[in-house]
């Protein structure tokens, strides 16, 4: 692999001294062996995928005032109860002798139920999609509009309750949902009595 | 006809364009690199369709494993060793600058503060095995994980949380964390998913 040198230190001594010819060239081959092995290194301790990221708003703990509440319509509100098994329960409007529904986190459960029922937008923000590419509108303008189609007074609000038999996954899913259907306006809030009576007899 | 002679070639081959090639890699991964962030416990994070990437600095990790262990880091080295020094100081734990030292160097610790002088004390192998991380304790009698939040967005405003748990741990400790969150006044926070792939579910 490498060349030895003919003339090394020792053989110096005893010869006679004769002007020797300096090689030009220097053995490359230590040096790119350290070479990739610092790259193998590199390699292996860097990581090159960053990982994504999902922002959430939780709503403040702080008292709000009864007139500056925001009060949902119940015609509006979809309430989602997240149980055991990868199950999803909802119903729409008032927990209140309301029709229990059970569906899956697949894309033709819960998705194809959110998007029924916020279609309005949903087209919109379609629609958009493609005039962006189309006219190549700049991203500025473009999440712009995305907030103002997705803040549409009539869309609607979304609670999202989970049962302590659900696991992270299922909020994370639940969650994704909501980005995917151009939902913005949802919360996380804790199962009242009410629901927790109503999942009961769906026996979770 | 004279045999044809066959000549002998050198073996030498010239290294220098391989070594020029091996260091010009070797000076794109050292530009480019940041590094894998060792944590004791491997997290499986679920999957979305979320694009954000999370920022590399002014990070708060808060790592849940599939079985309710809350660990907790920041980063920076510096940040480090002001919030250790501050838990100690609350916690009345005596630690020494060689323990402080050793803390600095770990990206999340799970323990409690009562546990933590031994932890530190552990050798570096076995720092990483389940009985030796007990979880920073969250339950209302002792929600040491609330003042770890505290401690650390006194240290550091600009901090932004990043919640990392495995996708199959139980509802109820993310509710924990969710609420010791809110009762702070800390509202906005980062979910750390992955890309949704072809094999992501």
């Amino acid at each position: 692999m490498a060349e030895i040198s003919q003339d090394s230190g020792s053989h110096k001594k005893g010869g006679k001294k004769r002007s020797k010819k300096i090689p030009s060239r220097v053995d490359m081959t230590p040096m790119v062996d350290l070479g990739f092995l610092l790259i193998t290194f590199f390699m292996l301790a860097t990581s090159m995928i960053k990982p994504q990221t999902m922002e959430i708003a939780m709503p403040s703990n702080k008292k709000v005032d009864e007139d500056q509440q925001t009060v949902a319509k119940a015609s509006q509100a979809i309430t989602l109860v997240l149980g055991k098994n990868n199950a999803v329960f909802y119903y729409y409007g008032k927990s209140e002798g309301a029709k229990v529904l059970k569906t899956t986190y697949a894309a033709d459960g819960l998705r194809k139920m959110l998007l029924e029922k916020n279609f309005d937008v949903a087209k919109q923000v379609e629609d958009l999609k493609q005039e962006k590419v189309k006219t190549k509108m700049s991203e500025e303008i473009y999440q712009k509009r995305l907030t103002e189609l997705r803040n549409n007074k009539n869309a609607p609000i979304v609670r999202i309750m989970a049962t302590d038999d659900a696991n992270y996954k299922n909020l994370v899913d639940a969650l994704d949902e909501m980005n995917i259907c151009s939902i913005s306006r949802y919360a996380i809030v804790d199962l009242d009595d009410i629901d927790k009576a109503l999942i009961k007899d769906m026996n979770i | 006809m004279p045999k044809a002679k066959v000549k002998r070639k050198s073996t030498w081959v010239d290294m220098t364009a391989m070594c020029d090639v091996a260091f010009l890699l070797l000076t794109f991964f050292m530009l480019t690199s940041n590094f894998v962030k060792k944590e004791p416990v491997l997290v499986a994070t679920p999957s979305s369709v979320s694009e954000i990437k999370i920022p590399e600095t002014n990070i708060m990790t808060i790592l849940v494993d599939k079985t309710g262990k809350i660990y907790f880091g920041i980063d920076g080295q510096d940040k480090r060793q002001q919030l250790i020094e501050k838990m100690a100081g609350d916690y009345s734990v005596v630690l020494t600058p060689d323990e402080i030292k050793r803390y600095s160097v770990l990206d999340v610790v799970g323990n409690p503060m009562q546990a933590m002088k031994t932890y530190l004390n552990l050798k570096p192998e076995i720092r990483d095995l389940p009985n030796n991380n007990l979880g920073i304790p969250s339950d209302s009698t002792d929600n040491q994980f609330k003042n770890w939040v505290k401690a650390a967005r006194d240290i550091n405003p600009d901090l932004r949380i990043a919640i990392k748990a495995d996708e199959s741990t139980p509802y109820p400790v993310i509710k924990k964390v969710m609420k010791s969150l809110q009762e702070l006044d800390e509202n906005r926070y980062n979910l750390i998913t992955r890309l949704e792939g072809p094999n992501a579910k």
